[in-house]
């Protein structure tokens, strides 16, 4: 679809492990006959070593980590076009933006492809981008999709804002019906200049529920409540603050009455939660112990999640 | 033996939270005898020894502070050369450690006080009893 080929070598970046992400393209490239080199995140200089030593043609790389990659790449002093074999690059996981994916594909000099998947439907491929790069087509031989009103539950023409609903067709184990994926999109319903009839959707526009992604992981707020609820030592309030696609901030009260005035009891109720929280959502968040009183008290439905990414 | 007490005040390592603190203290006309901060990413605990330190530690506490009153003991040295190892070497020749400590000129040049709060305080005063030392009184501090 993107012009992979058999006898190419794709260099796997993405976290393998719980997570779908890494293995679904691992075992799709094997499929077509591509080597793939199962790099994982992280450890940039052994990547560039990877890819200049196998002469890696393709990256599947989230967007914030491509645009560290290439920065790097750059600092070095390489040039891609002469010393790297790039031609791809699968993008994932993670929203980014337009302006994004161009400036990565200009420093690199390669074609970047996005790429719609969730855990439930087996990860990545869901959807995919064809060289015409506008919209991802969805497999509908092998997903019924739907676009529904989020507060009622109605179907929605093509070509409306709405969330994603799919249903497996060729799934025998668990098939899922009408599984509401809470991903916002429209359907594209014109054919695409490629010739492939499979309907397109938009890049996902947000989402219809409170969860957010940070490192390719699915959180929902309620997980960091619960941590905080079974700790003692901090008030009911927080906030998570996120600022990138790698990192969270959970902002918490200490609580006043079993304040001591000793600083090494704050460093392990830090340290505390911050390993529960990884231990509960895979993600190792900041932590910031606030004063009581310091964060907005909730009216009504408390606004949990500031999310200050721009994509 | 006299215990001391200490007030501990959690703030957020921002900048104005210091000068909210001590405006509290000195619109009530508290005089401040010692004080530290201890601090670490992102937040710390500021300490105080004062004159009224019951008065202090309530007026805090209904200001909304996040606030405790700490035991601690107030080991009399010389304002001179060599004061302060005389003292320390007493503690750890009696294995105390040390978790906080601020230090009272109360005499310039002539005497000070350290005030260090000490996991078990009354074990500490308990094992420094013949040592020959002089502690700080409720009393002295005006």
């Amino acid at each position: 679809m993107t012009g992979a080929q058999r006898g190419e070598i794709l260099q796997n970046s993405m976290t393998y492990g719980l997570f779908t992400g890494a293995f679904i393209m691992h075992y799709g490239a094997e499929k077509v006959g591509i080597l793939v080199i199962p790099a994982g995140p992280g450890n940039t200089e052994r990547q560039i070593n990877l890819m200049r030593d196998f002469g890696t043609n393709m990256l599947h790389v989230t967007p914030s980590y491509a645009l560290y990659l290439a920065s790097v790449i750059y600092d070095k002093g390489f040039d891609p076009k002469r010393d790297f074999k790039l031609k791809r690059a699968y993008l994932g996981a993670e929203p980014y933006s337009e302006e994004t994916r161009r400036k990565i594909e200009d420093m690199l000099g390669i074609d970047i492809y996005n790429c719609y998947g969730l855990t439930e439907m087996n990860g990545p491929g869901v959807g995919f981008e064809c060289p015409y790069k506008s919209g991802l087509h969805i497999w509908e031989d092998n997903f019924l999709m739907e676009i529904i009103n989020p507060e009622t539950g109605e179907p929605l023409p093509d070509g409306e804002i709405g969330e994603l609903v799919l249903t497996t067709l060729n799934r025998e184990a668990m098939p899922l019906i009408r599984y509401r994926t809470r991903d916002l999109t429209r359907i594209i319903p014109e054919p695409c200049s490629c010739g492939r009839t499979h309907r397109r959707i938009t890049r996902i526009l947000g989402r219809s529920d409170d969860m957010f992604i940070v490192k390719g992981v699915n959180i929902f707020p309620q997980q960091i409540e619960q941590v905080l609820m079974s700790t003692k030592g901090v008030a009911q309030n927080y906030q998570i603050v996120l600022e990138s696609y790698d990192e969270m901030t959970v902002k918490v009260e200490i609580d006043r009455e079993l304040f001591d005035g000793k600083i090494e009891k704050l460093i392990k109720l830090k340290e505390e939660i911050i390993d529960k929280i990884r231990s509960a959502t895979m993600v190792k968040p900041k932590v910031e112990l606030l004063e009581p009183g310091t964060l907005p008290v909730s009216e009504g439905k408390a606004k949990r999640v500031i999310d200050n990414r721009t994509i | 033996m006299d215990k001391v007490y200490i007030i501990s005040v959690f703030a957020e390592n921002k900048p104005g939270r210091l000068e909210r603190i001590t405006k509290v203290l000195a619109e009530a006309d508290i005089n401040i005898l010692a004080f530290s901060i201890t601090s670490t990413n992102g937040f710390g605990i500021i300490k105080f020894m004062v004159n009224k330190c019951q008065e202090a530690y309530k007026l805090l506490k209904e200001r909304g502070f996040t606030v405790s009153l700490n035991e601690a003991i107030g080991i009399e040295m010389k304002d001179q050369p060599g004061g302060l190892y005389e003292v320390v070497k007493i503690l750890s020749s009696k294995g105390i450690n040390i978790e906080s400590a601020s230090v009272y000129v109360a005499e310039t040049r002539k005497k000070a006080y350290l005030i260090v709060e000490v996991e078990d305080t009354n074990k500490a005063m308990e094992s420094l009893k013949e040592e020959n030392l002089k502690f700080l009184k409720p009393e002295e501090i005006v």
